[in-house]
């Protein structure tokens, strides 16, 4: 790779920027995109892991009638825990991942707007999570469930609460600063000719994603702020006793969980979106309602929040209100289905891992999508709601949807970041086995559901008759953790073979959009030159043209391509900025003031003083490296 | 690879479909037994059918054009390029916002049926959802016991409600409009849903709010429930039930709660009442700090009533978890609570056996 000139010879002591972009080191100070997006990859899937172990515990217990596995207290920690990973430490992190690596790609930039933010982002998420995760070790987890009701949280007596309160708030700082990275960065570091309808739909639900957590956090922010200083300074937001109102928590929280509903299943639609077009060779079908449906649904997600709510006691109008905006949300996310089934429409279709996660994500996500339309059918949820009937919906929305689509991302997009290409026999026996695994898990929970079995409950008597659904549910749960056992087995066979050539990688599955237009892996600098863009799909455009004879595409000639030198060859000349460790300080300081809230003052104090030296490093530290 | 997508999705499809027609499931929302129960099945089972002819159609398009559409070897054409048809997107825009109108029709209207007044004959029930344990309260009029200060007929965990008359549940939260004496610990009190699938749907008990259910049932039975809503370590284990009573049964049963427990005959249960009015020796407490007893001095309201624990009705206690006449199950939990119900409010008294058999004698004499 080229040397890429990063380095500053200035003697500022302390404030002299590290330079190493390789090495173990470089891991901590790099500001690179592309490899805080391997670190949030990386990160997430081993929270991943981490919620799966806590989903087969609770499958275990619930194998049986009066399973003894875990007692309530240890069952209410694992699947508050199970949640809170799964939604904050795995699918918006994986998201970010996906979208801080390919974001500038993408729309030709050669990093994030703000790359040492980009670097706080990620480590205030990786320290936001593990100290959601010490808790186990300092008095007990989080036990009051992702949605932590008041006053069962501000009441409860163990430390978990307080922990949760206090690690969403850091990992929602994490989640801010990324959002405002990476929203200003695709509106404001666009290659020329990218217009924003020349955006690959990955890039606009990323966009859109960013500006729903840019609104939606600072309102579960205030709410946990609330939550907190209802436990630990006596103060009653949620006290019904003394004016407070725990409905107001509800209102706060879905006023966020819904946008955040979004915010989880945006990306797959993304990815949906870029897979899909890939193996049909086929332009996205109508690719300006994608988008369109994309925004709309932005802006319908915060006005469906009391559909969480119908029976709180909101009274029939409320109640009517959000279930009619509950079915209108519906039409912006069908009209995607039909869309995507349009770009398979006379398409050329290839199987591939990446294509097949693709399809079978869509399939599954339809059957979470219907069974959500019934939800807006306000009286039948008061039968549904709070029952596994729910808890069906959302995992085919948030790991039929979701989870699938990820898969679907690492499948197409691993030769791009490692140069190296997944087995691809191992990948379609992942997904066969992911596929069953997720249907016997989740399908049944629907008839569980309607057969009166409540969520969130340790245990079950026999006299209920929901013993048989159950025990497929857990059959179910080892098969997709089979799966994502042969998805390990395919890391460790990819990497023991040898390193493929670079043509190889290149361009393996014949894409369309511009992150494939350099090499993969791509340089520090993502494009030796910065690309003009003249189409959606540029990549596509300059591989393939028209026949002017038979009007039909034919590969473009070798060399049609301008391959002229503006001196950038070899990343010559190309400023990139400098890695630094003062992110990483400025984030070290945030769990110091958590932990400082819930055990010392002292602690706070050290906090405060850690990540204003941080954050002052930071500001004081040069910004421009010398040649 | 196709075959396989095919398959898993007619095996989705068949799961719902069984699970739709078998059922020994004693709680489920699919077999409804009164009118309010009946009417949210009705709303949605049609729903669920157009669902399913939604999900043929999508689902078979979509294993349709993988198959018709799949690449076949040797053949390197590069399909047309189409990128899109307006008039056809703007078709698929607008079908399924008419089939959604469609549907919300008969939904908003019952979402209204359902808020609507109650009749003026239903029976008023107050629900209070503690930790984790149901109490209920007959507020009407003619509902006074004949004790004391002519409180509501008060019983716990199972709710008792006559066969064909409406029944207008108000679920009190802890802060709310409640009109008895509150629970000793109400104000730490957190957010239940009070739900009998086969009756009605349930509603929240939130505190400082009152929510209403009306529900009714068509036959004599036994119906179970559970609290749907998160609320601590033993969610899982605050069971409800109600007893739907015939005519007959039901006068029998209201002339029966309004009279004050039986004074016992029986030498041990006498011994028991002593135990239970009185306090425990050591230091230990008392029962009557918590609990209820008509027409005795034990007249705390924190725990669930006793006036009448062994009446047939009153199948099951703490938290509907055990059959009241299961003999071995009140023993155990009178000897330590917290053993056979993780986390518990009531305390070990650490009573001796000769304790525990007097008093198991007393309740069993509460009839």
């Amino acid at each position: 790779m080229a040397t890429v000139t990063t380095t500053t010879r200035r003697r500022e002591g302390i404030l002299r920027r590290p330079t190493a972009t390789t090495g173990f080191t470089s891991w901590f100070t790099t500001i690179d995109h592309k490899k805080i997006g391997i670190l949030y990859g990386a990160t997430a899937f081993v929270f991943f892991l981490v919620g799966g172990l806590e989903a087969l515990l609770i499958r275990v217990q619930l194998a049986e009638p009066n399973g003894t596995l875990l007692n309530p207290a240890q069952y209410n920690q694992i699947f508050t825990m199970h949640g809170i990973t799964m939604i904050f430490l795995f699918v918006m992190p994986m998201a970010a991942a996906f979208f801080n690596y390919f974001i500038p790609l993408m729309i030709g930039a050669r990093d994030v707007a703000f790359p040492r933010l980009n670097a706080y982002s990620y480590w205030v998420f990786l320290l936001g999570g593990l100290f959601l995760y010490s808790s186990f070790f300092l008095g007990g987890a989080p036990n009051c469930g992702w949605f932590c009701y008041a006053p069962n949280s501000t009441t409860d007596p163990s430390i978990g609460p307080s922990f949760y309160a206090i690690g969403l708030i850091i990992t929602g700082i994490a989640s801010t600063a990324g959002a405002v990275n990476l929203a200003v960065t695709v509106i404001n570091l666009r290659a020329p000719g990218m217009s924003l309808f020349r955006l690959p739909v990955f890039v606009w639900m990323g966009l859109v994603v960013q500006l729903l957590l840019a609104f939606s956090l600072p309102i579960i922010t205030v709410a946990l702020f609330q939550l907190l200083f209802d436990r630990e300074f006596g103060t009653h937001f949620y006290d019904p006793t003394a004016g407070g109102d725990p409905v107001l928590w509800q209102q706060l929280f879905w006023l966020f969980g819904h946008p955040e509903v979004y915010v989880l299943i945006l990306p797959a639609f993304g990815i949906f979106s870029e897979v899909l077009p890939v193996f049909s060779r086929k332009p996205l079908f109508g690719y300006q309602f994608v988008v369109f449906s994309g925004i709309a649904i932005g802006f319908i997600g915060f006005g469906v929040w009391a559909h969480h709510m119908f029976a709180v006691g909101l009274g029939p109008v409320a109640n009517t209100a959000f279930g009619i905006t509950t079915a209108i949300i519906a039409i912006p996310t069908g009209v995607k289905i039909f869309n995507w089934m349009g770009t398979m429409h006379r398409g050329d279709i290839r199987f591939t891992t990446a294509m097949l996660f693709t399809i079978g994500g869509i399939a599954m996500f339809v059957i979470g999508g219907l069974s959500g339309v019934t939800h807006a059918i306000v009286p039948s949820d008061y039968q549904q709601t709070d029952t596994y009937y729910i808890v069906a919906h959302f995992h085919y929305v948030i790991f039929g949807g979701g989870v699938f689509a990820f898969f679907s991302a690492l499948f197409y997009w691993w030769p791009k970041v490692f140069g190296r290409t997944l087995s691809e026999r191992l990948g379609i026996a992942e997904f066969v086995l992911m596929l069953i695994g997720f249907n016997l898990t989740f399908g049944p929970m629907h008839i569980l559901g309607l057969e009166g079995m409540i969520r969130r409950t340790y245990t079950y008597p026999d006299s209920l008759g929901l013993t048989m659904w159950n025990q497929v549910a857990t059959v179910g749960a080892f098969l997709i953790a089979l799966s994502i056992l042969v998805f390990i087995v395919n890391l460790v066979v990819t990497y023991v073979k040898p390193r493929p050539s670079a043509a190889e990688v290149a361009d393996p599955w014949d894409a369309r959009t511009l992150e494939w237009l350099t090499t993969s892996p791509p340089p520090v600098y993502n494009f030796e030159e910065i690309p003009t863009v003249h189409a959606l799909d540029e990549f596509w455009h300059r591989k393939y043209v028209e026949d002017e004879r038979t009007g039909r595409l034919v590969p473009a000639q070798a060399g049609a391509a301008e391959a002229h030198d503006d001196g950038h060859a070899g990343g010559h000349a190309i400023h990139m900025p400098s890695p630094s460790f003062w992110p990483l300080v400025a984030a070290l300081g945030m769990p110091l003031i958590g932990y400082g809230v819930l055990f010392s003052w002292w602690l706070v104090g050290l906090g405060v003083i850690v990540a204003l030296t941080g954050f002052y490093g930071w500001a004081l530290e040069p910004s421009v490296a010398e040649d | 690879m196709r075959k396989r997508l095919l398959w898993a999705t007619a095996a989705v499809l068949l799961l719902l479909l069984l699970g739709a027609c078998s059922s020994d499931a004693t709680q489920s929302t699919l077999d409804p037994q009164g009118p309010y129960a009946q009417k949210l099945k009705d709303l949605f089972v049609p729903v669920f059918w157009v669902a399913v002819g939604v999900f043929i159609l999508v689902e078979g398009g979509i294993v349709w054009l993988a198959i018709r559409y799949r690449h076949r070897k040797g053949r390197d054409r590069i399909p047309a390029q189409i990128h899109g048809n307006t008039r056809l997107e703007i078709g698929w825009t607008i079908a399924p916002a008419l089939v959604l109108a469609a549907v919300m029709v008969p939904t908003v209207a019952t979402i209204w049926e359902l808020a609507a007044a109650p009749p003026k004959d239903a029976l008023h029930v107050e629900v209070r959802g503690l930790q984790w344990w149901w109490d209920f309260q007959y507020t009407d009029a003619d509902m006074q016991t004949s004790f004391g200060d002519r409180l509501p007929i008060r019983v716990a965990d199972v709710l008792v409600i006559p066969v064909d008359r409406v029944v207008s549940l108000s679920l009190l939260g802890a802060g709310g409009d409640i009109t008895g004496p509150e629970p000793a610990d109400a104000d730490h009190e957190v957010i239940h849903s009070f739900w009998i699938p086969e009756l009605a749907g349930k509603q929240d008990v939130v505190p400082g709010r009152t929510n209403h259910i009306l529900m009714q049932a068509d036959h004599p039975g036994t119906y179970e429930g559970q609290c749907a809503e998160f609320c601590g370590l033993q969610h899982g284990r605050m069971i409800a039930r109600v007893v739907a009573l015939s005519a007959d049964d039901w006068e029998a049963w209201v002339a029966n709660q309004k009279r004050p427990a039986a004074t016992p005959t029986d030498p041990l249960a006498r011994q028991g009442m002593d135990l239970f009015l009185g306090q425990l020796s050591g230091g230990r407490g008392s029962c009557v700090n918590c609990h209820a007893v008509g027409g005795t001095s034990a007249a705390s309201q924190a725990a669930p009533e006793l006036t009448h624990f062994a009446d047939p009705t009153h199948e099951c206690f703490a938290g509907c978890d055990w059959d009241t006449v299961d003999r071995k199950a009140l023993e155990a939990w009178l000897r330590n609570p917290g053993a056979v119900k993780f986390g518990a409010k009531m305390p070990n008294y650490h009573l001796r056996p000769d304790e525990i058999e007097a008093l198991m004698a007393y309740l069993y004499s509460l009839r």
